[in-house]
């Protein structure tokens, strides 16, 4: 029991402490919406492109290709919406880029994938001018 | 803090499912010795052992061991027996590699030390758990003789499960080779049936709807010969 209620408290304090460090992507005033996708980001995404999301996850020691840094706002300015809907759901390869970003359509509804490229916009500061 | 606002109802979902299993598992005839019994008391706690009623998202994050109750189509009996006695490390990640990521520089580390170890048994009680674990079925996700050996080339399977599709950026084919967010590979020879890898592969949300493991665009020779490599690996060294 010791050993089951310790290891809990790391496991938890291990969550914690990760949540605390991407504060910096998801902070302030977050809708619902925001936080759902930063949720699902963090389970499907954040493995290969980083629980800070700057394309630097736990999984890149395996990649060939390195993945979109997500949080950087000159580089996905020149990625639009429909692009990453479409990379999203079918698959780097269906926009040309490298089959090693998978497609999310058996996992994520096509609403979620629309949130999450709402989330994607919202990470990057992408419409901070607008 | 949502780890620990499921907690409650968690507890309580997994305690009935405790209690349903209990009764479901009971055969009419031999109550005392019902198979089964000594996973409900030991292994529960962590281990979905019937399919979960509610396979959500949070049922994901919260549960504290991958799900067994599909265990019958997915183990070697050899490899259970030796594998409960000494518990090695499958996820390199833990249960959810999330739970024990750290953001770093070049990339984002696993904090080891955090991943749960697993208690060990003795020989004599490995065997009747094993006997136990394998009488559960996924009914019929696992069709048996999916798996074509005759058809696999696992020389062209290793290039699949390496370059072309991508498995190495999750799972690892050698020990320090590949990705941590899924289970290491590199003993599935011994651990896992071929007709449960060919089926998990070609549809991981069959097993769990919310798994991270997305489901890949493979032809059926595609899934044969990734078999034929996923399977052939750790088979020598036994
Ligand atoms: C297995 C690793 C992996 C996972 C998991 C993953 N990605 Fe990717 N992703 C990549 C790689 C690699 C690239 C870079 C592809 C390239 O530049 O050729 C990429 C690129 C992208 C791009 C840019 C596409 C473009 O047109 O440039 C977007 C958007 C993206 N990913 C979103 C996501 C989202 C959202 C998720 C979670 C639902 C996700 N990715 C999960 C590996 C991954
Ligand atoms: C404290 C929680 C806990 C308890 C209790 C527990 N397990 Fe586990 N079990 C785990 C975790 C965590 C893993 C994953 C280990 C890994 O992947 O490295 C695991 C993995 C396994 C695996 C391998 C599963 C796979 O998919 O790779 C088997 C088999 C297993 N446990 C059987 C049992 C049996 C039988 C019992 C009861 C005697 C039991 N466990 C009790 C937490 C637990
Ligand atoms: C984005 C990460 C990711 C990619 C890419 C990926 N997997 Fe997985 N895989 C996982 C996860 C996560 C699991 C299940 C973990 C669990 O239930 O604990 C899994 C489970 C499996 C299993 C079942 C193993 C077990 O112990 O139950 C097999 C077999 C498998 N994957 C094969 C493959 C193959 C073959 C490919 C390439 C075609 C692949 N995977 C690509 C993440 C991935």
């Amino acid at each position: 029991m010791m050993l089951r209620y310790g290891i809990a408290a790391l496991a938890l304090a291990a969550m914690t402490g990760a949540i605390a460090f991407h504060q910096p992507a998801t902070a302030g005033t977050e809708s619902p919406k925001i936080a759902a996708s930063a949720h699902v980001y963090d389970t499907y995404c954040a493995q290969c492109h980083g629980v800070q999301r700057n394309g630097k996850g736990v999984n890149t020691i395996g990649l060939s290709v390195q993945p979109r840094d997500h949080s950087d706002t000159v580089g996905m300015s020149s990625l639009p919406r429909e692009q990453m809907i479409k990379a999203i759901t079918d698959g780097g390869a269906s926009v040309n880029k490298s089959a090693l970003m998978p497609a999310w359509s058996a996992v994520l509804s096509k609403e979620q994938i629309e949130d999450m490229a709402d989330y994607l916009t919202y990470v990057c500061k992408c419409n901070q001018g607008k | 803090m949502r780890g620990l606002a499921v907690k409650g109802p968690l507890l309580l979902a997994a305690s009935t499912a405790v209690a349903v299993m209990a009764l479901a598992v009971r055969p009419a005839s031999v109550g005392a010795q019902a198979p089964g019994s000594e996973l409900t008391s030991q292994c529960a706690s962590c281990h979905a052992l019937t399919k979960p009623a509610d396979a959500t998202l949070d049922r994901l994050w919260s549960r504290k061991g991958p799900d067994l109750w599909y265990a019958g189509d997915k183990f070697n009996r050899d490899w259970l027996v030796a594998w409960l006695q000494k518990p090695t490390v499958i996820r390199p990640g833990g249960v959810l590699w999330f739970k024990h990521a750290k953001p770093g520089e070049p990339r984002d580390t696993i904090d080891s030390a955090a991943v749960e170890k697993h208690p060990a048994v003795d020989a004599a009680t490995a065997g009747r758990l094993a006997d136990q674990l394998l009488s559960l079925k996924s009914d019929g996700l696992v069709p048996e003789g999916a798996f074509k050996p005759e058809a696999a080339n696992a020389a062209m399977g290793k290039l699949g499960f390496s370059k072309l599709r991508g498995c190495v950026a999750c799972h690892q084919d050698a020990p320090g080779t590949g990705g941590v967010s899924g289970p290491e590979l590199y003993d599935a020879g011994q651990r896992l049936r071929p007709d449960y890898v060919i089926a998990y592969t070609r549809n991981p949300q069959q097993f769990d709807p919310h798994i991270w493991m997305p489901t890949l665009t493979l032809s059926d020779p595609d899934l044969q010969r990734i078999t034929g490599y996923v399977t052939s690996l750790g088979k020598e060294s036994k």
